[in-house]
């Protein structure tokens, strides 16, 4: 008997972790971004070719966001956890592009 | 002067540079090397063993942006409204990218040795022919990038004023300076048509 008492609980439990799941993950999941910035120096086809190269992302997309940031000033190249984030923002600096992290807004 | 292509056979990334070409990337590759490892700007090696253990010792890197300006543009500040954010990801992170920056710079020099540039190229005639596989075509791209932030950073460069540039006399060092990093450019850009960019 000793075990039916015990076990619902343990089944209660779950469902209101349940509940706080949706939460924890929008607050832990996309929080941050990292933005790379324009500068004078860097030419418009290497950053198109960073961008294509370690975000895999393709041509088009890494053409439009090398645009942003040559008309716009920055551009967010991408978003996660901000451990990712650093991850982002080291290799960019590791190209020689101007990258920052912060929260989203 | 001529730039990077593509050997359709090999896909090896193919470009032959004049002695006074090359023997100019290495001397700006060396300067780079030695600006990166200019240890005024990171923790000591040879530092009380006493102060490592309190400053975190091998794990311890620079928690301010270098004064150089150069220093500065390829070590930028990670977070920009977060001081205390900013100084721990540099402490854990410049030593790295400093690292990774000079082998890049140093992967260069190495090339055109090999290629066959001598210590002192005294021949006029005498050309290197610098052959890259995949791998390394894309560390010369790196290196070649941080030695264009390094001059435009010394010439304070800014979009669209090259008619300021042309506009100096042909004797001005920083004109001169600045033709350099135009070749640079150049150099960066067959380099990136090369490898399908």
């Amino acid at each position: 008997m000793g075990g039916v008492t015990t076990a619902s609980p343990v089944e209660v439990d779950p469902g209101v972790e349940e509940d706080l799941v949706p939460d924890e993950i929008t607050l832990t999941d996309t929080p941050w971004v990292t933005v790379v910035w324009n500068d004078p120096v860097n030419l418009m086809s290497y950053v198109t070719y960073v961008f294509q190269k370690y975000f895999g992302y393709s041509k088009k997309k890494s053409e439009k966001l090398m645009l942003e940031v040559h008309q716009d000033g920055k551009s967010v190249v991408s978003s996660g956890s901000r451990e990712e984030m650093e991850r982002d923002v080291q290799a960019m600096h590791e190209y020689g592009l101007w990258a920052t992290l912060s929260k989203s807004e | 002067m001529a730039g990077f292509v593509r050997h359709r056979r090999s896909k090896h990334i193919i470009a032959t540079l004049s002695g006074f070409e090359a023997d100019l990337l290495r001397s700006l590759a060396a300067q780079l090397v030695e600006l990166l490892r200019n240890e005024a700007a990171v923790p000591s090696e040879n530092a009380d063993p006493m102060e490592a253990l309190f400053t975190g010792g091998e794990f311890s890197g620079p928690t301010t942006a270098p004064d150089d300006p150069v220093l500065a543009r390829l070590f930028p500040n990670a977070y920009r409204d977060d001081g205390q954010a900013a100084a721990e990801f540099r402490r854990f992170t410049e030593g790295s990218l400093r690292d990774g920056k000079a082998q890049a710079a140093a992967t260069i020099i190495d090339t055109l040795e090999e290629a066959g540039l001598p210590d002192e190229p005294g021949s006029e005639e005498l050309t290197i022919d610098v052959e890259l596989d995949l791998v390394t075509a894309e560390i010369w791209m790196r290196a070649l990038t941080d030695l264009r932030l390094a001059l435009g950073t010394r010439l304070e460069v800014e979009e669209g004023d090259e008619g300021y540039w042309y506009a100096l006399p042909d004797d001005d060092p920083r004109g001169q300076a600045h033709h350099i990093y135009e070749w640079l450019g150049y150099l960066q850009e067959t380099l990136i048509q090369a490898l399908g960019g």
